[in-house]
């Protein structure tokens, strides 16, 4: 045994920003793998934003006025950034159901108890979700693709700010799982992460310009909605695919989306990790 | 000089609830304790404190010549944690599991690689370890979670009810483990709500309820401290127990009791053997036909009772929230005492 011992002794920690990074890609790669091995749960997450983009598309299509017009497919090219942008945050619920269980199953307390980085366990699984939303945009953009959606279907643009958007897209999901970290640690149970997790995204990513055109709201509502951090990255990305149905609105995240989406992202970012965070250091599961 | 798990006067409270009430702990090196008491006694929030999950109110606590408080990461290098239930990630296999946490206590991938197939092989995983603990037996989770905790070999190990739930012949195969690391050097506090394992397991015995130390010393120290040895009889036929009841009355020291049901009398005794002798002779010149006589010395079910003025309570604790679970349970006591 003490062969054993000597052999296996633990390394002293290097420098702390690469434990911590060497760290959360252990979690991550634990994350990953555990997400493979549950392919039902990467199926289900398709299957709704695909049953978006198929009944707005369908249903709401030919009723809609998107920027005056009310051509069947303006509001195809105008919905599809808003169906990207909603998708990417109901990953949210995934990180908080996943984190949830973590601490409900004991793991948190194992991994609290290991000398590793106080926020890996947490970064971890936020980027492991990452990679999960970047694969479930590649096959919305597909479905979206074979309904009809095409870039640059009012006005130019190049592969680069297409790419810069699903950019924009992805750091905006990322950020909310930050959102969805914090749900997890405060909540009992991963049901109660699931739910808590999917609820008020639904009143986010409705008053917002996802799916209908802001300026027919009442005045207070259509504040909020151009103020959405929500809808900055939404208009951001209708401006970089040059779709249809752009907010022509004064406020300054409308007039500035990219700008505004980088900023909405990382403030959330900033924000919900510290306190997430936080709440891991002194989670009593 | 203190011990591998030294804590004075450690105390936290939840709410209004002191979960741990001034607790003192001293484990010398290369020997076990046995943390014995019921639900919501404060064995898990002690274990807690000292694994560095929890911050105390107040107190000291020193793990491996390591200040606990102050020195917390480098106290996660020196400890290995089993917790109430097995937390290990059921979609992962045994190996990928082990593999994780050896990389998490910060050995390289391949050492943590080459250590996760030794321990396997040690746990007598080895034919399940390409395979998601999810189809692993409880015992076999179990292991696993043991394994977990011993990545490094760590020379101070905590284990919050090991065998829990486990079936007699896992909670033997636990045991075996748990007496091969120990007498391999490793320090080891331990949890039971089962007298038995304390008793088998551990060198040394605290006995917590509400927060307090209420009783320490070795097994036998504590029975001795209960009181001494009894007679206890079972006879064949019923309408026996009253002469059988005279007969005991006669050389005891004390009250006897009586179980109707099982026609079982016991009575407290001084004179060991010889007065056993005499007892059965005397019974047999009554003619009473029995069907089990002996000296019991006191169980440790009998030294808790004497001392908690209850019986050892084995409940299931709310696994999802046991200190909240024990709070709870206290204040309902509390409220019943009212």
């Amino acid at each position: 045994m003490s062969a054993v011992t000597d052999a296996v002794r633990v390394a002293p920690s290097g420098n702390p920003l690469g434990q911590s990074f060497r760290d959360s890609m252990v979690v991550a790669k634990r994350n990953l793998i555990r997400m493979s091995r549950i392919p039902e749960m990467i199926i289900y997450g398709l299957i709704q934003p695909i049953m978006f983009v198929v009944l707005f598309t369908y249903v709401f299509g030919g009723s809609m006025q998107i920027g005056g017009s009310t051509s069947a497919t303006d509001y195809k090219n105008f919905l599809m950034a808003g169906i990207f942008a909603q998708t990417v945050t109901f990953a949210t619920a995934s990180s908080g159901a996943g984190i949830a269980d973590d601490m409900h199953k004991g793991l948190i307390d194992r991994f609290r108890s290991l000398p590793m980085a106080r926020g890996a366990v947490l970064t971890g699984r936020t980027l492991a979700d990452l990679v999960q939303t970047a694969l479930t945009l590649v096959v919305l953009a597909v479905v979206a693709v074979l309904v009809g959606w095409r870039v640059g279907s009012n006005g130019d643009t190049n592969a680069a700010k297409v790419i810069a958007s699903f950019g924009l897209l992805l750091l905006l999901g990322y950020a909310f799982t930050w959102i969805g970290a914090l749900i997890g640690m405060s909540v009992r149970t991963p049901e109660a992460a699931t739910s808590s997790g999917l609820i008020w995204l639904f009143p986010v990513t409705f008053i917002s310009n996802a799916f209908v055109d802001t300026s027919h709201m009442t005045p207070w509502l259509r504040h909020i909605a151009e103020w959405n951090p929500f809808s900055a990255t939404v208009q951001a990305a209708r401006v970089l695919f040059a779709n249809p149905g752009q907010s022509q609105s004064e406020a300054w995240p409308m007039q500035h989306p990219v700008w505004a989406s980088l900023i909405y992202s990382a403030l959330i970012i900033v924000v919900f990790r510290t306190l997430a965070v936080r709440k891991y250091r002194s989670a009593t599961a | 000089m203190p011990g591998a798990i030294y804590a004075e006067g450690l105390v936290k409270t939840f709410g209004d609830v002191r979960a741990l009430d001034g607790v003192d702990l001293d484990v010398p090196e290369g020997t076990v304790l046995g943390l014995l008491g019921p639900n919501g006694a404060g064995k898990t929030t002690a274990v807690r404190c000292l694994t560095t999950l929890l911050q105390p109110d107040s107190g000291k606590a020193v793990v491996a010549g390591l200040d606990v408080l102050k020195q917390p990461n480098e106290v996660r290098r020196s400890i290995g944690l089993s917790g109430q239930f097995a937390a290990v990630d059921e979609y992962l296999t045994g190996r990928e599991n082990l593999q994780m946490v050896g990389q998490l206590y910060q050995m390289k991938a391949k050492a943590a690689k080459a250590r996760a197939a030794e321990l396997l092989d040690q746990f007598d995983l080895a034919d399940a370890a390409d395979r998601p603990a999810k189809t692993y037996s409880g015992g076999m989770r179990r292991r696993l979670d043991l394994a977990a905790a011993l990545v490094v070999s760590p020379p101070v190990m905590f284990m919050d009810e090991p065998t829990t739930g486990l079936d007699p012949r896992n909670r033997q195969l636990l045991w075996d483990v748990i007496k091969r690391l120990v007498s391999g050097g490793t320090t080891l506090l331990l949890t039971t709500q089962y007298l038995e394992e304390a008793d088998h397991l551990a060198h040394d015995i605290v006995v917590v309820d509400h927060g307090h130390v209420i009783a320490r010393g070795t097994s036998d120290e504590l029975k001795a401290r209960t009181g001494g040895e009894r007679v206890e009889v079972v006879v064949h036929e019923r309408e026996h127990i009253a002469t059988a009841g005279e007969v005991l009355t006669g050389f005891g020291k004390g009250e006897l009791t009586v179980e109707e049901h099982t026609r079982k009398l016991t009575v407290p005794v001084t004179g060991g053997a010889k007065l056993l002798a005499e007892v059965i002779r005397e019974l047999d010149v009554r003619g009473i036909e029995i069907d089990d006589i002996g000296l019991r010395r006191p169980t440790l079910d009998d030294v808790f009772l004497s001392l908690t003025g209850h019986v050892a309570e084995v409940k299931e604790e709310d696994n999802g929230a046991p200190e909240k679970a024990a709070a709870k349970d206290r204040r309902h006591k509390k409220e019943a005492a009212k």
